[in-house]
């Protein structure tokens, strides 16, 4: 594999977002997530929820109108909507844990085969803590992973156990990389390749993927 | 009865003791109590407990406290904005509990609401879930997570009226309703004090049976962490 081949970030939060339906509530996570703000399709309304008690999240505020009292979960200053209400932390997470949130959508350090997801920390490296992450997937009622296909160093990160500490036992449903997508209809089944990004071949997934998944009828887009 | 002092060291007076654990209210750093946690940090009170969603940046909110050594535990969800917090982690001089968000807020609103434990499917399989009770309801494990109750709460408010009706402003709200519910005494901090009756009754987010006392903190210089715009000429 070489040149540009693959999908970029936005691409990436493209695809993640063909799978917002009409009405949705749903919660973006930090990075590249946040990204699929920018790609809801025409015609589809969603509602985006943030962690420190917002619902209905407008875009940056203009340069000059940020307001230190009005953020993301992600610390960024956001604006309000027409629609926008505020709650508390415990009322937050009380429609996050009780699964009124449709989708969320998060990045992840490993995927496993099983479903379980490691996305918090990385032992003696990364001291941040799980923020969220484990509210979220315990209680919304799909989600979706967007991370690059592989990590810095060149390793898998789709695998058939996680090694990291992790942030929930088999909780995926979707996982969008800058190479393909693997989706699964439910949390008993296996994973299966559903999508090829242009200019990627079956072979570079097989190459760089440690997990095992199905592939069946390969949705191929050609450059 | 009397709820507002003329400064925050005036309204702490008598209540902050060596080894206490004092929840507070804000996320990163919109909504933190930080008048009252500059007064903690003057006091010289230490070996403190807080309970926090974070810990503030490296000279910011509860930052200050860990840099002047007073903190010995710290319960929060994330830390990732302060590099002191992270060396005196790493070196084994700060205990840290980490606790999933939302979790660490129904902790404190149970604690408030007199609820000793909870059942959470939050962090069933993981770290967190080391030590703790799991129990299966209709075939979904859980696990039991503790209520907490604090010596001290202490958060922060947009309005407040004499009696200690506290009104928040937007996200700012936060963590502070569940964290002053769940001290034995609370301590707000407000932008500005209104007549009582001037608030509009159904629209009190936190009622004042919850405040024993006050003060106004403005005015206020309040921090933002990652400063994101829209450029105005893409308008078009």
């Amino acid at each position: 594999m070489n040149g540009k081949v693959g999908w970029s970030r936005d691409q990436m939060a493209a695809r993640a977002a063909s799978e917002l339906g009409d009405g949705f509530y749903v919660n973006l996570g930090i990075g590249i997530p946040t990204l699929v703000a920018n790609h809801v399709p025409p015609g589809v309304q969603v509602t985006l929820q943030s962690e420190n008690g917002m619902l209905g999240i407008g875009p940056f505020p203009w340069a000059g109108e940020e307001d230190a009292d009005l953020i993301n979960a992600g610390k960024q200053t956001v604006s309000e909507l027409p629609d926008t209400s505020y709650f508390s932390s415990s009322d937050s997470f009380a429609m996050i844990r009780g699964g009124h949130i449709d989708l969320a959508v998060l990045g992840a350090l490993e995927v496993a085969e099983n479903g379980d997801l490691a996305n918090w920390t990385v032992p003696g490296k990364m001291v941040k803590g799980m923020g969220g992450a484990m509210d979220l997937v315990a209680g919304v009622k799909r989600i979706i992973v967007l991370m690059e296909h592989s990590s810095r160093d060149g390793s898998a990160k789709f695998v058939p156990h996680c090694t990291l500490p992790l942030t929930g036992l088999n909780v995926v449903d979707m996982i969008v990389t800058d190479l393909c997508v693997f989706s699964r209809p439910d949390r008993t089944s296996v994973f299966r390749l559903t999508e090829l990004a242009p200019g990627v071949r079956f072979e570079d997934v097989a190459g760089r993927t440690t997990a095992r998944f199905e592939a069946g009828e390969l949705a191929v887009e050609t450059l | 009865m009397r709820k507002l002092y003329p400064d925050a060291e005036e309204a702490l007076s008598g209540l902050l003791v060596d080894g206490m654990v004092i929840a507070s209210g804000g996320f990163g750093l919109c909504g933190i109590p930080e008048r009252l946690l500059r007064a903690i940090e003057m006091s010289g009170v230490r070996d403190l407990t807080f309970v926090s969603n974070n810990a503030g940046i490296d000279n910011e909110g509860i930052g200050r406290l860990l840099r002047t050594r007073q903190v010995r535990r710290m319960i929060s969800s994330y830390v990732g904005e302060n590099k002191e917090f992270e060396r005196q982690y790493l070196a084994g001089e700060l205990e840290v509990e980490f606790c999933p968000q939302g979790t660490l807020a129904e902790r404190l609103r149970a604690g408030g609401a007199g609820i000793p434990g909870f059942y959470t499917r939050t962090g069933v399989g993981t770290q967190v879930a080391e030590g703790k009770e799991v129990r299966s309801f209709d075939g979904e494990d859980y696990i039991l997570e503790r209520g907490i109750r604090a010596d001290l709460s202490i958060v922060k408010a947009w309005k407040a009226d004499q009696t200690g009706n506290l009104v928040f402003r937007k996200t700012a709200r936060n963590f502070n309703p569940p964290a002053a519910t769940a001290g034995r005494v609370c301590v707000a901090e407000v932008e500005e004090v209104v007549e009582t009756g001037s608030l509009d009754p159904d629209g009190i987010h936190l009622p004042g049976i919850y405040v024993q006392r006050m003060i106004v903190g403005a005015p206020y210089d309040k921090k933002i962490e990652q400063r994101t715009t829209r450029a105005r000429e893409l308008q078009a």
